[in-house]
């Protein structure tokens, strides 16, 4: 145990190193999120009172879920290091060193995750300025239950990068997973005003579960069953997702 | 104690419905403190043995043992005693040269204060001091070769994988890291290498195996090899076109002196004895059967001949591939 938190570290200290050489990714990652709140979250407004739009205003109904959609799609395109990793060699070498497996991925993703806190905390800032009212306790919640999030999506994206070891190859497929998961999920527009048959779909999408736990979450309603439905999927799934991200790095090869 | 020993070690690989048998079967034992060089074609299983032998890959068959240690049973304990440096070396490009030392030195459990002194340790002895600083992606193709040399003898291995290590370096940079490699064994450390040169093989190494098809066809010092091949090598540049082989095989084949002819892409290879007496008769045969000869060259047995023998193509084909 102590080895894996301390190969963990070691990796982790590494990979920041060389993530903040190219200070470019806070930016990049956080451009799309600051449009959709710029530009699409006004457009909600007028929708507040429509019959079936969850209560709260519009920033508090928007701004959780465009936090689970940075969870989803920023995390996604993380497995994009570790292709020009196995490229160089990196990962060979690192598979001849005795370091966890586990512990390498972790320590790689974990960049991955503070990525995404930093983004989360930027856009915390500019959703306060804009109207966001959140309750302290539930968000602080929420940004864990994004954290979770991040790490299922993370790792995915390194076992797939890890398997198909291509850059373009891995952008098609994030945005054919990531995309109808996202429209199905109620970010943009709330699943109470989808008609019966996506909503009987979206029961098969765990992020849905996530998007209402979150939105129960800024209004303070920490017990609410979307909750615990969210954080119980997303552990279940980030628990199978580093199983398959270290199986997959333990056979790595270009 | 045999640092690498293996028995029938064998690697299939399986791609959709064909099975490419990569390695068939390889006996190699590697004793302990030399340098052991591991030659072959392209695609003659050389990487993939020794990718086996760093456990980077599951063998399919056979047994192997790498500094005393099961293969397949203790492969944690191998990663221990061995330091590889494959072919594309593995440093992060994006950090500096001490960054990646420091960082592979605590991967293999020394303290911070440990890993900082063996790195400046190394960084002196491989003359690594102007550029240790720098982002490795900055640096050219000799400074990156002794930086993954270094990276591979972080931990004090018992025993050096070395894939090509040398290919693409200018001379001055090549006679650095063989010294470098004599340096090591001289204190102990035995060496399992790769190449493609054969001046590299014939007086870096104490001993060769050579592989090709997946199995190894010769295994022993290069004077050994050399020694294989007795007497002395005539080749014949010939236009191969007409059925000219043929014609010269039935000419030459009864004499008492050949011992052996091979066909090359562009003429014949004669093994014989006192080369230098034999040949004036052999342009006399061949000048009477109306043979037209464009080149005639004498030479004692190299290992470029040995290899050519032993795999039936020349290592400098293969270095232009």
């Amino acid at each position: 145990m102590f080895k894996i938190v301390r190969d963990s570290w070691l990796i982790f200290g590494s990979a920041l190193r060389t993530h903040l050489r190219e200070p470019a990714w806070v930016f990049f990652g956080l451009f799309q999120p600051v449009c959709y709140m710029l530009l699409f979250a006004p457009l909600l407004k007028n929708l507040v009172g429509v019959p079936g739009f969850p209560t709260g205003g519009a920033y508090n109904v928007f701004t959780p879920g465009l936090m689970m959609m940075m969870a989803i799609f920023g995390t996604g395109f993380a497995g994009f290091a570790v292709i020009g990793q196995l490229r160089e060699g990196v990962i060979e070498r690192l598979r001849v060193t005795p370091v966890s497996r586990l512990a390498m991925m972790i320590g790689m993703i974990s960049v991955a995750l503070l990525t995404l806190l930093v983004q989360t905390l930027l856009l915390l800032v500019l959703g306060l300025i804009l109207g966001f009212r959140p309750d302290a306790a539930g968000m602080i919640l929420l940004i864990l239950l994004e954290l979770v999030g991040g790490l299922v999506m993370a790792s995915c994206s390194y076992a797939v990068a890890l398997a198909l070891k291509d850059e373009g190859s891995l952008a098609a497929a994030v945005n054919l997973v990531a995309l109808p998961l996202l429209l199905l999920s109620g970010i943009m527009l709330p699943l109470s005003l989808a008609p019966d048959i996506l909503k009987n779909i979206a029961k098969a999408n765990p992020l849905a579960y996530a998007v209402d736990g979150s939105r129960a979450l800024v209004n303070g309603h920490l017990g609410d069953v979307a909750v615990y439905q969210g954080f119980i999927i997303f552990a279940v799934l980030a628990v199978l997702a580093l199983y398959w991200v270290t199986s997959a790095v333990r056979k790595a090869a270009m | 104690m045999a640092m690498i020993e293996t028995h029938k070690l064998t690697k299939t690989f399986k791609a959709r419905k064909n099975t490419v048998e990569a390695v068939r079967g390889v006996d190699l034992e590697v004793r302990e403190n030399e340098i052991f060089g591991f030659m072959g074609p392209n695609g003659a299983g050389k990487t993939t043995t020794m990718r086996m032998l760093s456990t980077l890959l599951d063998p399919t068959g056979g047994q192997a043992t790498v500094c005393g240690y099961d293969l397949r049973r203790e492969s944690e304990k191998i990663r221990k005693q061995i330091g590889y440096v494959g072919q594309k070396g593995g440093a992060e490009p994006k950090e500096t040269g001490r960054e990646n030392l420091v960082l592979q030195g605590r991967l293999y459990g020394m303290s911070k204060a440990e890993a900082d002194k063996r790195a400046s340790e190394l960084i002196s002895r491989l003359d690594l001091d102007t550029f240790a600083d720098r982002l490795i992606k900055t640096y050219s193709g000799g400074q990156r070769r002794r930086l993954d040399i270094a990276m591979g003898m972080m931990h004090r291995p018992r025993l050096l994988i070395l894939d090509e290590p040398t290919t693409g370096l200018d001379p001055q940079s090549r006679a650095r890291i063989w010294d470098e490699v004599r340096r090591l064994r001289a204190e102990g450390m035995t060496i399992f290498l790769t190449t493609h040169y054969m001046d590299e093989a014939d007086s870096l190494c104490d001993r060769l195996a050579i592989i090709d098809n997946g199995k190894i066809v010769g295994e022993d010092t290069p004077n050994a090899l050399k020694q294989q091949i007795a007497g002395d090598i005539i080749t014949l540049g010939l236009n191969m076109q007409n059925g000219t082989g043929a014609k010269v095989k039935e000419t030459l084949g009864a004499q008492p002196f050949l011992r052996e002819l091979q066909e090359t892409d562009n003429g014949l290879q004669l093994y014989v004895e006192r080369g230098e007496e034999v040949l004036p008769d052999v342009l006399r045969l061949l000048d009477h059967n109306g043979t037209r000869i464009r080149t005639v060259t004498l030479a004692r047995p190299t290992l470029e001949d040995v290899f050519l023998r032993l795999t039936g193509r020349s290592l400098r084909e293969e270095q232009s591939a």
